[in-house]
């Protein structure tokens, strides 16, 4: 099993609030990783450090963090956010832009100007990330006038267009509803065969559905990592199985 | 039976006057709303009375008194045009120097600035709005136009003479220096609103911006496009206050009715014109003309001020259906 990004005692801080504490994770490539725990558990943090967004609300961290076995704490965090995209847990696509521009602003920030070269490839997220039919015929439409689960799906687009080698997502779909959220799961599904991808869930079904790895958090620390299957089944610590049945959380 | 059919239409009866079944809360409710509606009365009024007051010279001169160009009360003659345009090119020219500093200002204060230094700058820059136009006026006549003339005018008319906007003799006092004032004056007010707006495009489009590897500097240019329509707000919002600025500018625009194209001639502003010269509006007809003059931008104020709101409003209301 190829690691893509290898965790070492991490610690995270919101000032000098420790929020982490002395987490090692090894994220497999080209697998789906689904990280698990109640509200405040430090989840969101977590995958906000693998990409570096944890510093632009101003939280530091202590730690290695090694993507492809370089220390992706001392890179520019510019192009780091570039091989590692972020879909957030509310839609988030540019109002003032269209969907075509809101696909096509990934590519344009990285210097890709070409209108011949950048149409293709946003086809070609559009319809990676199951959007392209809904949408073909108004890709002049504002990225806010259409719905929830199809503003996630263009954001899904927007972050594919860069195209990273992993893929973080916190909690996609929880400002989503069903039908919408089995869409994204379905996506998440497709996208693994090229992506890495952490995904942060409350919802232990979806977790169940969508991952080959999970890993549980809990006040901050890391209290378990396995096969999903083993996870939800036959976890070996105790209060993994009390979250994982439903007993707190 | 029929007893309680009248207790019912008794009910009726009361909640049609007292709808919260209150009377505290229904005295509440109608004074409030009467204040509220007085504020709508007065601007009504203060219209119809200025219509009223303008009678005699609106029949006399009509359309006339906005493409007019001579305001002679000797011979009773009133033609705005100069007026009108002396007020629309200061506040234009105003604006648009400010424009760019106040977006680089609010940019740096919502975008930029640390917390523990963006506090004090916005309140600054609040203070800054808040001083009275006399103090500006003052400093204009003592500081800023004698700089004028002898620094600015000498060098812009050696350098871009060539250009009919710098010629003629460098009094200090005229078009100039009243485009500066205004600058001044404006560049608070464009810069605060500007900095609410950029403040109310929510962190997540910014945080969008960035995990896609944008840079700072990208990710401000978005934001900026999201508050465009703002941002155009505040700008109408800084136009308002310049065309309806009096004092200062009457202290330092040279008062002259006199249309030229040199930034360095005299010029006179609708409200200049108000403030300076009603106390000798001695004939029935003079009188008029003013009030007239004050209805002109009275509307141009209203309109300018009602369009800039909505664009302001319409940010608001845009974040809440994302």
């Amino acid at each position: 099993m190829e690691i893509k990004i290898s965790v070492k005692n991490l610690d995270a801080f919101y000032g000098k609030n420790k929020v982490l504490h002395n987490i090692s994770i090894d994220i497999p490539k080209n697998k789906v990783l689904a990280i698990i725990g109640p509200s405040g558990c430090g989840k969101s943090t977590f995958i906000r450090c693998l990409n570096r967004m944890h510093e632009v609300v101003g939280g530091t961290i202590k730690g290695e963090i090694l993507l492809d076995g370089e220390d992706l704490t001392k890179t520019d965090p510019v192009l780091l956010r570039k091989r590692v995209g972020m879909v957030f847990q509310k839609p988030n696509p540019f109002p003032s832009m269209s969907i075509f521009d809101n696909v096509a602003t990934g590519l344009r920030l990285n210097g890709v100007r070409n209108k011949k070269q950048i149409t293709p490839i946003v086809e070609k997220c559009l319809k990676q990330s199951a959007l392209w039919d809904e949408v073909k015929d108004q890709l002049n439409k504002s990225g806010a006038n259409i719905s929830g689960g199809q503003q996630q799906r263009l954001c899904i687009a927007r972050t594919l267009a860069v195209d990273p080698e992993v893929i973080l997502m916190d909690e996609p779909a929880s400002a989503l509803d069903p039908i919408s959220t089995t869409k994204i799961e379905d996506l998440i599904f497709q996208l693994k065969k090229d992506y890495t991808i952490v995904i942060v869930t409350h919802n232990m079904q979806q977790a169940a559905r969508v991952s080959d790895y999970t890993a549980f958090f809990y006040m901050g620390k890391l209290i378990e990592l396995d096969e999903t299957n083993k996870i939800f089944t036959s976890p070996s610590n105790k209060q993994t199985e009390d979250y994982v049945r439903g007993r707190f959380g | 039976m029929s007893q309680s059919v009248s207790k019912k239409e008794k009910n009726n009866f009361l909640k049609r006057f007292f709808p919260s079944n209150n009377f505290g809360d229904f005295i509440f409710e109608r004074l409030t709303w009467l204040f509220a509606l007085s504020v709508f009365l007065l601007v009504i009024l203060m219209g119809y009375e200025m219509y009223e007051g303008s009678k005699i010279s609106i029949q006399k001169f009509g359309l006339d008194f906005l493409v007019n160009s001579e305001w002679d009360p000797v011979q009773e003659i009133y033609g705005a045009l100069p007026i009108i345009y002396g007020t629309i090119v200061s506040s234009l020219l105003a604006l648009i120097i400010a424009l760019p500093f106040s977006i680089g200002v609010a940019v740096y204060l919502a975008e930029v600035a640390p917390p523990w230094l963006e506090k004090p700058l916005s309140f600054l820059v609040e203070l800054l709005a808040g001083i009275p136009s006399v103090i500006y006026g003052l400093w204009g006549i003592f500081v800023l136009v004698p700089w004028i003339r002898t620094d600015v005018e000498p060098y812009l008319s050696d350098k871009l003479g060539f250009l009919p906007f710098f010629r003629g003799a460098p009094y200090g006092f005229g078009l100039l220096a009243a485009v500066l004032i205004l600058t001044i004056m404006v560049l608070p007010i464009i810069t605060s609103i500007t900095r609410d707006v950029l403040k109310s495009v929510p962190r997540s489009q910014r945080e969008a911006a960035l995990a896609l590897g944008a840079t700072k500097w990208q990710s401000t240019i978005i934001v900026l496009k999201d508050a465009k329509s703002g941002i155009l707000g505040a700008t109408m919002l800084g136009f308002g206050r310049a065309i309806g600025e009096t004092m200062a500018v009457t202290m330092v625009i040279g008062n002259r009715a006199l249309i030229s194209p040199s930034l360095f001639d005299p010029s006179y502003t609708m409200a200049s014109v108000i403030a300076n010269e009603f106390t000798e509006a001695t004939s029935e007809m003079y009188l008029s003309a003013l009030i007239q003059l004050a209805l002109v931008l009275f509307v141009i104020t209203i309109f300018v001020n009602a369009l800039a709101r909505l664009l302001v409003w319409s940010m608001d209301r845009k974040w809440k259906t994302v």
